[in-house]
């Protein structure tokens, strides 16, 4: 006798289960709750989102340790701080833009692409102020190796940078299609969803690092 | 999304493809791909799984060659080892290091969740590929990319990293201490990599299980595996981000003169502790689930029986999920860390050993009353619960802070963890690879080879183990070269129990013999057809071709109930497959 033969023994503690749903007759189709560009983008920014939790968590460690007055040490320049506040409005104005962006294209409006194009120069013009900060700190004699204040503050800015940046890429190649209307509202919206990542941890960091 | 319609033809244009052959040129765009199409540069998941199988497999070779080589020094200290040579303290250091690195990394991971994940994730939600079929293929690729970078790591002037496989600092942090500049930066490259490699995984398993589900499928639907590996892969998606920013910092600390971990400069090397073990602990549920869904699937099969209390279960996962976060500082209770924070993490590791023992509980429940066939998978899979439990009973000890600070770093340590990765990494792979290879090559694996290759497997693991239990309890402290240095463990009690172990381990890779022979003989002579549901299982999986063709299902499949219906007593046959319509 083969084992799938077997007759149940009365052991079985499970109740048996609820009758099925009756058959359908065409096959349903799979309608994701959400876009699967999308669903990717958001299960890789939880991943990020840890990533600079840790990065801030560190520093904030390392902060703790030591006493306020050397931190940043007496010897080194000071951040830009108003410079910077500038700079991040800028960041957040994309971040709207972009967003808006896709409403309109979802809305199949002519405005997405202009509005998409500037909040794009925005995050980009965001990029060079920052590298020309990094320019004058560095001209400034502040080097990663200065500190581990030093060391940090150019680790998490420059980790935001880089991120930023590959940000902007994807989401250059997606305003490049939206030019010759091949864009989907699903591409757009999961570049968007990162931008927004970018956009909305920068202020943590700037509050962390810079005040 | 309108993925269906195309499934359709994409299944069906397979199908005969599948028959033809090399012939069959004229199917649209379904032609036989060449060599490297087919083998490297595919973006079939069913390929991807057993580029990331058969890689793991390869680099298992290497972590086991290497515990052979260290193995043999611990059992006799100095002397010749065959195959190898003599042994340096360092060779040793290194030996140890890149085995816990390949066995974790490269070896449990692909396997467990990347292999058996890509492989069985599609088949069991019945569609016909991952949502992002080159995303995927780009992950495989970083993976071996890893994998190579690893291994050229032990050829740079050097030689491989030697700072254990948890890189504490400042041993792994600076080039003066370790004395491998090259080995240690490739080390962390290597890692850093194969964690881009499981992120791009990870995104497409949970994109995929939760977008392309067949028609019907609701999430409680899904097969307990499934469960797991993408309750893993969220698990490693939100840990493993820490780890990376440590990562980072170590990088620059070896290579740019930061002194993030660095203690003489005012840098704290404890904060890598928690960096790494932040990751760390999450990490081995992350291997563990994955095998755990495997034996559950595996012995509600083989006993018949609806898995027992399938929802708890699930809704003990997320817990334990949860709380594998708030665990971590189990590992750091002598590193210095306020003893009332030891308590608390000493009250949470006791906590997450309930839902654990709860899981095996579940699944000895599911066996009690079932009508169980010991067939070479279920044998695996049982195996795997009673060897686990010894891991996590003995997690128990060590997750108590005061009994921890006698443990700690010691064999008893070694002994625990080995009785947690040898069932999941080892068994998990003998328990996935003979339940689904007759789905995956079309043939059926020798039950009586299986047979052997599993009892001298298992006893030689634990020939291995157990004395080495009672070593840590005498004292042995862990990365040791040469237990002659030091007087009070160079005893011949001691010294007898580590020539077992090492005799245990060579007598488990003297048992792998059976499994290529039996790979030989079912593949290359007998080649037993397995048909498409050798087991006679619910799973969509065994309701497609063996082995599947690409697209995978010749009509994509409507489910209607959930993947546990055996031996109902109002059906004659004791089985239902998921996509079985009812009887109007
Ligand atoms: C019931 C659950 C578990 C508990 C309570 C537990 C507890 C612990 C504790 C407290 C330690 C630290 C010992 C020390 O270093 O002094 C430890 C070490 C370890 N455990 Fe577990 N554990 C459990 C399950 C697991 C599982 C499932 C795995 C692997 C899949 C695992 C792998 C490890 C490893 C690798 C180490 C040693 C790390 C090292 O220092 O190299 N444990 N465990
Ligand atoms: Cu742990």
């Amino acid at each position: 006798m083969k084992f799938w033969e077997v007759v149940m023994p009365d052991g079985n503690s499970d109740p048996p289960s609820p009758p099925p749903s009756p058959p359908t007759q065409t096959p349903q189709r799979r309608r994701p709750l959400v876009d699967s560009a999308v669903l990717g983008t958001l299960a890789f920014i939880g991943t990020e989102l840890m990533f600079f939790t840790g990065l801030l968590s560190a520093y904030n460690i390392a902060r703790a340790r030591v006493p306020a007055s050397i931190w940043p040490p007496p010897d080194q320049p000071r951040l830009p701080v108003e410079a910077t506040a500038f700079n991040s409005v800028l960041l957040v104005l994309s971040g709207v833009l972009v967003l808006a962006a896709v409403e309109a294209l979802k809305r199949d409006k002519k405005f997405a692409l202009p509005t998409a194009v500037v909040g794009w120069l925005l995050g980009a013009a965001f990029v060079a102020l920052q590298g020309r900060e990094w320019a004058d700190l560095l001209s400034q004699g502040m080097r990663m190796q200065s500190s581990t204040h030093a060391s940090f503050f150019y680790l998490i800015v420059g980790t935001h940078a880089l991120h930023a940046i590959g940000a902007l890429a994807p989401m250059a190649w997606v305003i490049g299609r939206m030019a010759t209307k091949t864009a989907t509202v699903g591409q757009l919206r999961a570049a968007q969803v990162f931008w927004a990542f970018v956009v909305l941890v920068w202020p943590v960091v700037y509050v962390m690092v810079y005040l | 999304m309108s993925q269906t319609a195309t499934h359709h033809d994409h299944g069906t244009a397979t199908q005969g493809h599948d028959a033809h052959g090399h012939d069959s040129h004229g199917h649209g765009h379904h032609e036989e791909p060449g060599f490297i199409k087919k083998y490297l540069w595919s973006t079939d998941h069913k390929m991807i799984a057993q580029q990331y199988m058969w890689t793991g497999v390869a680099m298992a070779l290497i972590g086991g060659y290497l515990a052979y080589a260290f193995r043999m020094q611990l059992a006799f200290p100095g002397k010749f080892i065959p195959a190898y040579g003599y042994m340096s303290s360092l060779q040793y250091n290194t030996a140890v290091t890149n085995h816990g690195t390949i066995m974790i990394f490269w070896f449990a991971m692909p396997v467990l969740i990347a292999a058996f994940g890509n492989f069985l994730i599609p088949l069991m939600i019945g569609c016909d590929d991952m949502v992002f079929p080159r995303i995927n293929r780009l992950s495989y690729q970083v993976f071996l990319l890893s994998a190579i970078i690893l291994i050229a790591s032990f050829l740079v002037p050097g030689g491989g990293f030697n700072g254990a496989w948890t890189a504490y600092p400042p041993l792994s942090g600076n080039s003066e201490y370790n004395m491998a500049h090259w080995g240690s930066t490739l080390w962390v490259l290597a890692v850093a990599l194969e964690f881009v490699a499981f992120l791009l995984g990870g995104i497409n398993f949970i994109t995929t299980a939760m977008n392309s589900r067949a028609p019907g499928m609701r999430l409680w639907d899904m097969p307990l595996v499934v469960w797991m590996i993408v309750i893993a892969s969220i698990l490693f998606m939100a840990s493993v981000g820490p780890l990376i920013a440590g990562a980072v910092m170590l990088l620059f600390d070896q290579n740019f003169g930061t002194f993030f971990f660095a203690p003489e400069r005012g840098g704290d090397p404890v904060l890598w502790q928690h960096l790494f073990w932040f990751f760390g602990h999450p990490e081995v549920y992350v291997v563990l689930l994955p095998a755990m869904g495997m034996s559950g699937d595996i012995i509600a099969t083989f006993s018949r029986k609806k898995l027992f209390a399938y929802k708890t279960l699930l809704y003990t996962v997320f817990g334990t999920g949860i709380i594998s976060f708030f665990v971590w500082a189990h590992h750091q209770f002598i590193a210095g860390i306020d003893p009332r924070m030891a308590n608390i993490f000493t009250v949470t590791t006791l906590i997450i050993s309930v839902p654990i023992a709860e899981m095996c509980f579940l699944f000895i429940a599911t066996l009690y009353g079932g009508s169980i066939t010991l067939t070479v998978p279920m044998l695996w899979g049982l195996a795997f619960v009673g060897e686990f439990l010894l891991g996590g009973v003995t997690g128990i000890f060590l997750g108590a802070s005061g009994a921890d600070i006698f443990f700690h770093d010691s064999y008893f340590v070694v002994a625990h963890f080995h009785y947690t990765f040898v069932p999941i990494a080892i068994i998990g792979f003998f328990m996935g690879f003979t339940y689904w290879s007759p789905k995956m090559f079309g043939l059926m694996l020798d039950e009586t080879l299986g047979k052997i290759h599993f009892w001298i497997t298992i006893v030689g693991f634990n020939m291995i183990f157990i004395p080495l239990f009672f070593t840590g309890l005498w004292g042995d402290h862990r990365r040791i070269y040469n237990y002659n240095n030091f007087s009070e463990l160079a005893r011949p009690e001691l010294q007898d129990l580590r020539i077992i172990a090492t005799v245990g381990l060579l007598i488990m890779i003297s048992a792998q013999v059976f499994f290529v022979i039996n790979l030989v003989k079912s593949y290359f002579v007998t080649k037993k057809k397995a048909g498409d549901n050798p087991w006679k299982a619910n799973t969509l999986e065994w309701q497609c071709p063996s082995p599947p063709p690409h697209g995978n299902f010749a009509t994509m499949p409507n489910v209607y109930r959930g993947p546990y219906e055996y031996s109902l007593p109002e059906r004659e046959s004791d089985f239902w497959p998921q996509n079985e319509p009812p009887a109007a």
